[in-house]
């Protein structure tokens, strides 16, 4: 028996003071191996910077494992845009997931969009555009077409992966239901 | 139990008996504001317009972090359950409520261990934080943030004061109602929710495009609190509950893997 969902409500431009804290973008500590930094701009539908959103961030970690969350990983992270609209997490590439009926998912990384003008979270994905084997094998990216699987490949820079978050307009994000 | 439907959402894979995988819970629907919603202004340069796509979730977001991972740095505080209170030892100023309820799941059990946080103005419509303009005083006293975690009967209680309305510019005289912000973590990053709550009887709620921009009026009213004279404090504080039901799904890592689908 399903129970009726509470709706969701946009976060506002006024959450600053409550949900971000100090190392919410280190998903691992800062000097950690092989940390890489996943960097970004999130942009509205004039390709103006959104200086007042949240991004949230959770995924496997390098071996792939779910929700083992330690000191050295935490898996989650929490960032709000700065007033260029950019993002910063500190992170470690995720590795392949191997889902209970087997099917393999090509590295990537949940990402949750919050901001004013946001009435509901807008969910995507980031995945790695230096794992195109991976990626073409993808249960879900294998579906999209070139210009939509664009949207979610970060692209290695110095230092990490770079990917801007577009929420409207030409080069819109992919997002998913729900 | 990822059993994912097969690509483009097509009849369930073979072997799985008894288990309705035709249309997963989602964690938005149509009980969910679109996107756009001119009457909010905010929204017209900010919502995606393309059709989000439909693909089950993949293992990664059928997990999720635990609150330890959440609250981070900010764990080495107690929960902040009380928000009338300052270490300074001053008290809020505002009518003294108590604001609690449970998380649920989509099947309607409770979700213990569930990260709950809130933020809200002061009693005179303020926000602590620095952008927030609004000719009304601020309370030294208050911060106006809060968290904890739901028990084993997936509940939590929150003390605070009761929010005032404040004025915004979406259009000429407009009003935000009474309420306070929610964010909920769920055990899955597919049943994330950040909400509000709003208090019954508030006249400016039927007028506040953010709250109508859910077009059904029965899902509009789930985010109204229930005044509550059973959880009231005597000479202390009035009550109010606002239970929350989470989409969604998340994995149950305990169920044999050779039995996707789970519940019989």
């Amino acid at each position: 028996m399903s129970a009726p969902r509470t709706p969701s409500q946009t976060i506002g431009p006024f959450f600053g003071f409550a949900l971000p804290w100090p190392d919410g973008p280190h998903v691992v500590a800062p000097g950690t191996a092989l940390a890489v930094a996943l960097t970004g701009r999130l942009l509205d539908g004039r390709g103006d910077p959104v200086t007042d959103g949240l991004l949230e961030i959770w995924q496997a970690d390098p071996e792939g494992r779910l929700g083992r969350p330690s000191t050295d990983f935490r898996g989650f992270g929490r960032c709000p845009t700065d007033g260029a609209g950019r993002y910063r997490f500190v992170t470690r590439k995720p590795g392949p997931v191997r889902a209970l009926d087997g099917a393999v998912h090509a590295p990537q990384i949940a990402v949750s969009v919050f901001a004013r003008g946001l009435l509901r979270r807008a969910r995507t994905r980031v995945y790695f555009a230096d794992e195109p084997a991976l990626n073409a094998a993808d249960p879900v990216l294998s579906r999209l077409d070139a210009a939509a699987r664009e949207t979610l490949l970060a692209q290695p820079v110095a230092g990490g992966y770079a990917l801007d978050v577009r929420l409207q307009g030409p080069g819109e994000t992919v997002f998913f239901d729900g | 139990m990822t059993s994912p439907r097969p690509a483009g959402g097509g009849s369930a894979p073979g072997g799985e008996t008894g288990v309705a995988v035709a249309e997963e819970r989602r964690g938005a629907g149509a009980d969910d504001a679109p996107y756009l919603h001119a009457d909010y202004r905010s929204t017209v340069l900010r919502a995606p317009l393309r059709p989000p796509v439909r693909a089950p979730y993949g293992p990664t977001e059928l997990a999720g972090p635990g609150p330890e991972a959440v609250v981070g740095s900010r764990s080495t505080a107690p929960p902040a359950a009380d928000l009338t209170r300052r270490p300074s030892g001053g008290e809020a100023i505002g009518e003294r409520i108590v604001v609690h309820g449970r998380v649920l799941d989509a099947d309607g059990r409770p979700m213990p261990g569930v990260l709950v946080e809130v933020w809200q103005a002061n009693a005179a419509g303020r926000y602590a934080h620095e952008i927030d303009d609004h000719p009304a005083p601020l309370d030294p006293n208050f911060g106006g943030a809060g968290w904890c975690c739901t028990d084993d009967d997936g509940a939590y209680r929150f003390v605070t004061i009761k929010p005032g309305a404040y004025p915004w510019k979406n259009h000429e005289n407009a009003w935000r109602p009474a309420h306070i912000h929610f964010s909920v973590m769920g055990r899955a990053f597919a049943q994330r929710l950040v909400t509000q709550m709003y208090f019954p009887g508030d006249p400016l709620f039927d007028a506040d495009p953010i709250a109508n921009a859910i077009a059904d009026a029965s899902a509009r009213a789930r985010l109204v609190a229930r005044f509550d004279w059973t959880r009231t404090v005597p000479l202390w504080a009035l009550a109010y509950r606002f239970d929350l039901t989470l989409g969604g799904r998340a994995a149950t890592p305990l169920e044999p893997a050779g039995r996707p689908g789970g519940r019989p």
